[in-house]
């Protein structure tokens, strides 16, 4: 159990090998190992989604995931999705909408609603609603992150026609 | 936006072309939040840094008998194992009083607990080791034997004789008390057509910040000097507070807040742990990161409110208001809160009741108890919630007694918006508030009457919709009649310095904080509206005591008004002092001369002069070549704090609609409403935001969020699975309004908009409660509004 074990995974396109103890989460493991400090840790225990990452494509709370179930595995961080253009739009109409504060919550908020947008390309207001019930956000109140979470699916949408 | 302003012969530099004042621009610097690249302290790692894991009491109150460290200290990666008695040789207790709260007393708090616990969750070890992990690992080691004694809970006991005093050295168990009487109350209740009695319960709940409290201390016995890295909201006040009671001088002292990640008065206290964090890093010679978890945090981040209130108001039958009656209670752990107090709460309570409403006649007691639960302190509208639910709760039902409306008998017992200056009962002063004005545009934003009619259609068809209504005042800009006057050494006022780079930007550094409510870009829309350049040229620097000038920081909503003022003030002599330069550079005159767009360019036509990045050059790098006897000055500061008002009152009223399914007793929230006045808006969607998040605060008061004790102290709910907050899926759209009432006392005209959110929130949706469940004769004044409340209030449990 407490014999480190050797992963290996891929973290925002690069290739990731490290020794890991059994109990490190996935959360820790990406701020303590890698200081990919984006993935903001807030409860520990799976409730309030600030350590939201995308993990093959799925989204997870890395604060239920150990570290070495991410082994063979392609994580991807809000670093990662910032930095390949993924979410450019989605984090434009949070800026402009003041859709953050603290912004704490921002990287989780940003990653499951981009999992939302790429399911439903007019999601109503009571779908992003919905979607985004497993991200806690102490300042804003939610209604500016579903006016940018909309914004973006009218906007995707109008490029697309 | 603006409404007419007190001194219409100055031109203002607010009014300036191209200014940012009173426009919707995104707030600088948000990209690196987005991107995950913000600095919070839980992010911070620094060379040599250990982990602190505090060994917490299981007890609520228990004299500690012993701890055996020993097996502790010998587990893998342990720097060192810390004791109370241990810590106490490197940092002095304290007492959470202020002079001004006359009989306020307190017992000497340590930063870990000597001898006994006081509260459940209270540090009584400290377990220093190289991860965090290996930390809590050794602190289940950590082998403490305790004696329980009886632990006081219940704060409407607490005073009584039989009921055991937590501090013997204090006599009894009150901390505080507060008695008013203004006006002929007797009388007035006499002279009442209606006299409506009833109390008030509100449930104990905390901040949750989703970044719990986090804190690096870092000792450099070389330097002698201690840099705290602490997402504070007021980073002087630390300074203060850790160079006393570690023997340093405030020199010695550095205390740097980057990003913080959710505050709202949590944070702008200073805690136990991080008081022993501190301690450890000097004691140890090295830094020392402290992160609550989840758990410390709902046991250890003050709790608010909390608080048991009997209320009384005299009616009329022709709907004027006679008086106010209050005896509130409150219970606010085993200390109190250091250094703001515990006390200001329900001092606030006494002051605020009845704040609205012409009245003059009104009793007030307000009894602040010890008990053995976590301490209470200030979080965000401190007072207001309750005192507004107490005033609008007895509005309402002395309305239902006459059958008046509850919008009717508001206007007839509002303040008119042309009474002003004027006092309240408690001797708080109003240089101009906008109670029928705000209410007047509510009502048109709600369609009320349309509302009426529909509630009424589907009452029909048994579905209870309510509407509620509260009108609430705030405190903002506090001057230094909040803590100063009462020793406390946190700054009232604020101070700004702004200068000019080598390349014609500007470089501000300013004493308020940033915790996401918008402090740094209302400083810039400021500064580039005053100066005459783009925002994105002015870089602000906050949170950092080596390099900000002196000042309180960002609380009590008063980061706009006293920050904001201090910025204006130094831009307009940076503008004057750059103009005198650009003067003697282009053989003119200063009066001929204005600053557009980061240029320096004739006021009569615009005609562009020379770029302020040109005149920077001249400035700094060939002085030679100004004319003799010229030195610019191409920095200024400037402070400002409010002097002719001690505070800076707002107003407003909120609207809630909701539906109460009567069968399950779960409330649905369908819409709520918000008009406010908070002086001079620097920028709409801040103050909007500001609103709403405040709303969300108050209406997880109204309906969720309760810390539940049980009778032994033990706190049953402290994780986010079991304590509930507000989520997306359950909350409403906010719509948010506005009405323009400037202070004349500054030159800016804003005053706070944090917390007037938070203040009528749980009002309007307890009114509009009551109001769906009118049908079934009932009425309930606690919060949260459990479905089992509700469903027990209908006698359906």
């Amino acid at each position: 159990m407490t014999t480190p074990m050797t992963i290996s995974l891929s973290v925002n396109g690069e290739r990731v090998d490290a020794q890991v103890l059994p109990r490190l989460n996935l959360a820790d493991f990406l701020r303590e190992h890698l200081h990919l400090t984006g993935t903001h840790v807030g409860c520990e225990h799976g409730i309030c989604g600030a350590c939201t990452v995308r993990l093959d494509g799925e989204i997870v709370r890395a604060c239920l995931t150990l570290a070495v179930q991410a082994h063979g595995a392609n994580v991807e961080t809000i670093e990662g999705l910032s930095d390949n253009g993924e979410l450019a739009d989605l984090q434009r109409a949070f800026r402009d909408r003041n859709a953050l504060q603290c912004g704490y919550c921002t990287p989780g908020m940003l990653i499951a609603a981009q999992d939302l947008l790429k399911q439903h390309s007019e999601p109503s207001r009571e779908q992003i609603r919905e979607h985004l019930s497993g991200n806690y956000c102490r300042c804003t109140g939610y209604q500016a992150i579903i006016d940018a979470v909309e914004v973006t699916a009218r906007l995707r949408r109008s490029r697309v026609a | 936006m603006t409404a007419a302003r007190e001194k219409p012969e100055v031109p203002s530099v607010l009014d300036r072309p191209n200014s940012y004042i009173g426009k919707t621009v995104p707030r600088p610097n948000l990209d690196r939040l987005m991107q995950g690249r913000g600095q919070y302290v839980s992010d911070l790692e620094l060379p040599r840094m250990a982990h602190v894991v505090f060994v917490r009491s299981p007890h609520a109150h228990a004299k500690i008998a012993g701890i055996d460290t020993a097996v502790a200290n010998q587990m893998p990666g342990v720097v060192a194992v810390v004791t109370g008695p241990e810590l106490a040789a490197v940092i002095t207790p304290w007492v959470g009083v202020l002079s001004h709260l006359k009989g306020l007393k307190s017992a000497p708090q340590q930063a870990i607990a000597v001898d006994r616990a006081c509260w459940q969750g209270e540090a009584v070890a400290a377990v220093v080791a190289t991860s965090r992990a290996l930390a809590e690992d050794a602190a289940e080691a950590v082998l403490v034997e305790y004696e329980e004694l009886e632990a006081v809970t219940d704060m409407r006991t607490a005073l009584n004789p039989q009921t055991p005093v937590i501090h013997a050295v204090l006599g009894d168990n009150l901390a505080f008390e507060r008695i008013h009487d203004a006006g002929t109350v007797d009388q007035a209740f006499a002279d009442a057509d209606e006299v409506v009695e009833t109390s008030f319960i509100f449930g104990r709940h905390t901040g949750v910040t989703l970044e719990p409290r986090a804190v690096v201390a870092d000792w450099n016995s070389a330097e002698e000097r201690l840099t705290i890295y602490q997402g504070s909201q007021a980073p002087h006040m630390v300074q203060n507070i850790a160079a006393l009671h570690l023997g340093l001088e405030e020199r010695q002292v550095r205390v740097v807040c980057k990003d913080v990640g959710g505050s709202f008065g949590i944070k702008v206290h200073i805690y136990a742990d991080e008081m022993a964090t501190y301690a450890l890093s000097k004691l140890l010679r090295r830094p020392i990161k402290f992160v609550a978890d989840r758990v410390e945090s709902f046991n250890t981040d003050i709790h608010a409110r909390d608080h048991h209130c009997k209320g009384k108001i005299g009616v009329k039958r022709d709907g004027t208001i006679t008086a106010f009656e209050i005896d509130d209670l409150t219970g606010i752990g085993p200390y109190s809160m250091y250094p703001r107090t515990s006390a200001i709460e329900a001092n606030q309570v006494v002051n605020l009741v009845g704040g609205p409403y012409v009245t003059m006649n009104y009793r007030a007691r307000a009894r602040v108890v010890f008990q053995n639960k976590n301490v209470m302190c200030q979080y965000r509208a401190v007072g207001h919630p309750i005192a507004c639910s107490v005033t609008e709760g007895l509005v309402d039902l002395a309305a239902m007694k006459i059958g008046m409306d509850p919008v009717e008998i508001r206007r007839r017992n509002l303040i008119a918006d042309d009474a002003y200056p004027c006092a309240s009962p408690s001797g708080l002063r109003f240089e101009k508030l906008s109670h029928h004005a705000s209410l007047a545009k509510l009502l048109e934003m709600m369609d009320y009457d349309r509302l009426r009619a529909e509630q009424a259609e589907l009452r029909k068809r048994n579905i209870h919709r309510g509407i509620g209504i509260a009108s609430f005042i705030e405190v903002t800009n506090p001057s230094a009649a909040f803590y100063g006057v009462g020793g406390a050494k946190i700054s009232s006022q604020d101070g700004v310095a702004v200068r000019l780079d080598a390349q014609g930007s500007v470089i501000c550094q300013t004493s308020i904080t940033e915790q996401g409510q918008g402090s740094e870009s209302l400083t810039a829309q400021i500064v580039g509206s005053v100066l005459g350049v783009p925002m994105e040229r002015v870089r602000v620097i906050l949170g950092d005591t080596d390099n900000t000038p002196y000042g309180g920081g960002t609380w009590a909503s008063r980061g706009a008004g006293i920050g904001g003022e201090a910025a204006l003030q130094a831009t307009t002599i940076l503008r004057k002092n750059i103009l005198d330069v650009a003067a003697a550079i282009l053989q003119s005159t200063p009066a001929e001369l204005d600053i557009a767009d980061g240029a320096v360019v004739n006021s009569s036509d615009g005609t562009s002069r020379i770029e302020l990045s040109e005149l920077a050059r001249i400035v700094y790098f060939r002085p030679d070549t100004l004319p003799p006897g010229i030195q610019p000055e191409l920095m200024a500061t400037r402070h400002y704090v409010p002097r002719e008002y001690p505070f800076a009152f707002t107003n407003g009223v909120q609207a809630s609609w909701l539906e109460v399914d009567t069968d399950t007793g779960f409330v649905k929230l369908l819409k709520h409403w918000v008009v406010e006045d908070c002086g001079t808006i620097i920028n709409p969607q801040l103050v909007d935001e500001q609103i709403r998040g405040g709303v969300v605060q108050g209406l997880g008061a109204a309906l969720f969020e309760k810390c539940i004790y049980d009778e032994r102290g033990q706190l049953t709910n402290a994780n986010m699975a079991d304590y509930l907050v507000p989520m997306s899926g359950e909350m409403p759209d906010i719509d948010v309004g506005h009405v323009v009432s400037p202070t004349a006392e500054s030159e800016l005209g804003a005053k706070g908009a944090g917390e007037a959110g938070t203040a009528g929130a749980a009002a309007a949706v307890a009114n509009a409660v009551n109001d769906a469940l009118r049908p079934f004769g009932i009425t309930i004044t606690e919060i949260p509004l459990t479905p089992q409340l509700i469903l027990s209030a209908l006698g359906r449990i």
